[in-house]
């Protein structure tokens, strides 16, 4: 599910340097008939991108809720690229990322 | 400002620790350069990152150098890049005629063979920053008149 939703990520950010010139994205996408996820996909400036699956049944998740969740996730991230601990491109393991992370997963179930 | 004059003397003091704590046989190869530039590739990293938390997305490559040499220049050092330049085939080259960090230094030809440890964290930066916006480039720079100084930028297709 993953991997093809990356692919619709690569397709939408080509297709959007014409348009808007928006850092966000988020589109609902790849609602897979056997599956009801719900993807969504979110890219920095910097070429990184999150991508959240969603369950179907959870209705209640609204459009500025995912956004405010992606700001979150984009900031901590941020704090991650900070830390001199970290080399870019390994597996986050700073525990407040994590913690951040199950705090709003926790939320929104 | 009191933050100004902090990053200065920090950065001066960096490359003459560096310098300090190296062998004889590596000041000569330039290893020490090379420990400057990737310090500061990780430095321009981490900032190029918060600095574009906020920004719309960047149309094309001239579009990145442009927030080169005016935003993230002027959060580093206060001011833009008085010149940049192009020969619209991936090679950028960004002056600016009043270098923060060579200010201090001289106005004019002295110290001239020192500028380049000066100048290595900085290439860093604008490597480091590049590199997460998804550019591969070299950044060397050259000074000929302190304290004004040329970077030039070469992306590398890949």
């Amino acid at each position: 599910t993953v991997h093809t939703s990356l692919d619709v990520v690569d397709e939408k950010v080509s297709a959007m340097g014409k348009a808007l010139v928006d850092q966000r994205e988020l589109y609902l996408g790849l609602l897979y008939p056997t599956e009801d996820y719900k993807v969504y996909g979110y890219v920095t400036n910097s070429k990184v991108k999150f991508v959240m699956v969603v369950d179907s049944s959870n209705t209640a998740l609204r459009d500025n809720e995912i956004r405010s969740m992606f700001r979150k996730l984009h900031n901590s991230y941020t704090d991650v690229m900070c830390n001199p601990f970290y080399n870019p491109g390994d597996r986050i393991h700073s525990r407040a990322f994590d913690n951040m992370v199950t705090s709003m997963m926790v939320q929104v179930c | 400002m009191a933050d100004e004059a902090l990053f200065l003397l920090l950065h001066n003091e960096m490359v003459t620790g560096v310098y300090k704590s190296a062998d004889q046989g590596e000041v000569e190869n330039g290893r020490c350069i090379t420990k400057l530039e990737n310090m500061g590739f990780r430095v321009g990293q981490g900032l190029i990152e918060r600095f574009t938390k906020d920004t719309a997305r960047f149309k094309d490559e001239l579009d990145i150098m442009k927030f080169i040499c005016k935003d993230f220049w002027t959060t580093i050092f206060k001011k833009q890049i008085d010149n940049l330049r192009t020969n619209h085939q991936g090679i950028y080259v960004l002056q600016d005629n009043k270098f923060r960090l060579l200010t201090q230094m001289s106005a004019g030809k002295q110290y001239l063979d020192h500028a380049p440890k000066y100048l290595a964290f900085t290439c860093g930066l604008i490597r480091g920053g590049l590199s997460n916006l998804g550019i591969k480039s070299i950044v060397t720079a050259e000074v000929s008149a302190m304290p004004a100084c040329k970077f030039q930028v070469m992306i590398q297709k890949i």
